[in-house]
């Protein structure tokens, strides 16, 4: 599939949403507890699971940060770019400044 | 993606807690703000607010974002004539006003007027929100104090890039709330509701800023995160020292949005120990803040004896991460002192008629400052009120704090006028404390116990009350023209 900043995706396994932010300009294989994500106006098929929590307001991005989503709705399936999993943008300690 | 997303993460994973006020749930509030949505199909394309901060404010905020309109809020205190004219520059628009604002937008052609109150009990059915990171979603005035004020464009992706830079999703205690005093036209207001909605943190607001209300509200509502301008800090530890009582539930204080005074946050910081003050930067024209001074580095700079560290206390801090911030001199090349330049995804630099950024994404602030080795940034002024005097440089801000902490001294202002001998002499209007009458000659020789003789004032004015625009900020430029 082909991405671009604001696309909203579901996961096919389980209840997650995610909305990307930053999306590489080719065509790729995001996945969410192994199976192709799809757009989020349609109707997943929630399964077993598989371990892995994705929680709503954490952002993931691929290793070379060209792609970021954030979750919008909590569920469950590891993020994966081409069979590569999405790691976690380490949460910051920022004072509130406004 | 769009603004209204924070909105319905928040409502969808926390529909019960209380957003706004004392009882304003997310999930009414996403409601309130859909059903708006739903009423505009067919409206004119831009939604424009002349109206204090209430309810209404986020509502129409994202009930704009959620319909793809831009949301221009304009300063309703503009006398008739700048508000006509600044409304027609926005029109065709639905605008959100009542009272005076509404009967003088009455006479200009295109706009849609609803009072705040008939948003709220809108009862449309929207769509679901456009996505589209790159809509204008704020057009702002900047303030304008060294030329007329121009209209700054932040897009969805500008605001968005801000706050999940700068907040964690539902990070806050459920005991925390913020008070929200800066008005909707200035870019704090704007982000400041942002940030507070998608860190779950409740939102007070205070329409108008009065210091004595801003000090009671805070105290009954529990207020524990605040943001100010430099003037109404100076008003409520002024209010805190005649009246006592302390703020006991305060935790966190954020002040930007001008130079602040030395002597007006050190009161602060001695009046209000337990809280942790920040000191943020940042331009309407770059989502807010880039740089931050945190509650730690306010406590090192005031108990350390290094006067490398102690000095911090006049910076603003560190750049935020997810942004950098580069001195260059007017060429553009990188230099000790000159111009500070910024770049990073919440960095708009763009106004209604044209983008300002260069080809490498840099913005040019238009501040003059310099950065220290370990990255703290000090912003010296704005570059058009740099004072050139036989050739030196001098920046208004050192020679007005060495001034303002003479004890007879209330406020003062620093500018150039032009001067036969040097190019530039330095001027200061100087307002004095009730009952005290230092002269002229008295200034200058505490100014030259302080300062290099270049930057003694030449030419000394007392006045009643220095020029400023409504939320405090200095007009140098008039001065200029007074003395």
């Amino acid at each position: 599939m082909k991405l671009h900043p604001g696309i909203r995706l579901r996961s096919a396994v389980s209840e997650a949403e995610i909305i990307v932010i930053r999306a590489p300009g080719d065509e790729v294989d995001l996945r969410c507890g192994g199976v192709p994500m799809i757009p989020h106006d349609q109707l997943a098929t929630p399964g077993p699971g598989d371990g892995h929590d994705l929680l709503i307001g954490k952002r993931y991005s691929d290793a070379s940060g060209d792609l970021e989503v954030l979750v919008t709705k909590a569920g469950t399936g590891q993020l994966t770019l081409g069979g590569q999993a999405l790691t976690i943008k380490a949460a910051k300690a920022l004072p509130s400044s406004d | 993606m769009n603004i209204v997303t924070f909105l319905e993460m928040a409502a969808s994973a926390d529909p019960g807690r209380v957003a706004l006020g004392t009882g304003t749930t997310y999930a009414d509030l996403l409601a309130a703000t859909s059903r708006l949505a739903g009423q505009w199909a067919g409206a004119p394309p831009a939604v424009a607010y002349a109206a204090v901060g209430t309810p209404a404010l986020p509502v129409a905020l994202f009930a704009a974002a959620w319909t793809g309109r831009p949301f221009v809020p304009v300063s309703y205190r503009l006398a008739d004539e700048p508000l006509r004219a600044l409304l027609g520059g926005q029109a065709p628009a639905v605008l959100l006003a009542e009272g005076r604002p509404a009967e003088v937008a009455a006479t200009v052609d295109g706009l849609q007027i609803i009072a705040p109150d008939e948003a709220l009990a809108a009862t449309g059915q929207a769509p679901e929100p456009v996505q589209d990171p790159d809509l204008p979603c704020v057009l702002l005035h900047t303030s304008g104090t060294t030329a007329a004020p121009k209209v700054a464009v932040l897009r969805h992706r500008h605001l968005t890039s801000y706050v999940l830079g700068s907040v964690d999703f539902l990070s806050a205690g459920p005991d925390e709330a913020t008070l929200i005093s800066v008005p909707p036209y200035h870019i704090a207001g704007i982000a400041g509701l942002l940030t507070a909605l998608y860190a779950g943190r409740r939102i007070v607001q205070l329409p108008n800023f009065e210091a004595a209300e801003w000090v009671r509200l805070a105290r009954e509502q529990r207020i524990t995160h605040a943001m100010v301008v430099p003037t109404m800090l100076a008003r409520i530890v002024a209010v805190l020292e005649e009246a006592g009582g302390g703020l006991p539930y305060l935790r966190h204080l954020s002040y930007g949005g001008g130079r602040m005074p030395a002597p007006v946050i050190e009161q602060a910081l001695r009046l209000l120990p337990h809280v942790g003050f920040v000191n943020a930067y940042g331009l309407t024209e770059t989502s807010s803040s880039i740089a931050v001074l945190g509650p730690e580095d306010h406590r090192q700079a005031l108990t350390s004896g290094d006067p490398a560290i102690r000095r911090r206390l006049g910076s603003v801090g560190r750049p935020l991460p997810t942004v950098e911030i580069v001195v260059r001199d007017s060429d553009g090349k990188e230099a000790e002192r000159g111009e500070l330049w910024v770049r990073g995804p919440q960095v708009s630099g763009e106004y209604a008629h044209g983008a300002l950024t260069d080809a490498d994404g840099w913005f040019r602030t238009r501040d003059g400052g310099w950065i220290d080795e370990d990255g703290y940034v000090f912003v010296e002024g704005r570059l058009d009120d740099v004072i050139v005097r036989g050739g030196e440089n001098l920046s208004p801000g050192e020679i007005e704090d060495a001034l303002i902490s003479h004890p007879d001294v209330a406020e003062a202002a620093v500018y150039g006028i032009p001067d036969d001998q040097w190019g530039e002499a330095v001027a200061a209007a100087v307002v004095l404390r009730p009952g005290a009458a230092p002269g002229a000659e008295d200034l200058r020789s505490w100014v030259g116990e302080r300062l290099r003789s270049s930057r003694v004032p030449a030419h000394i004015v007392f006045r009643d009350a220095l020029p400023r625009n409504d939320l405090g900020k200095l007009l140098r430029q008039q001065l200029k023209g007074m003395i």
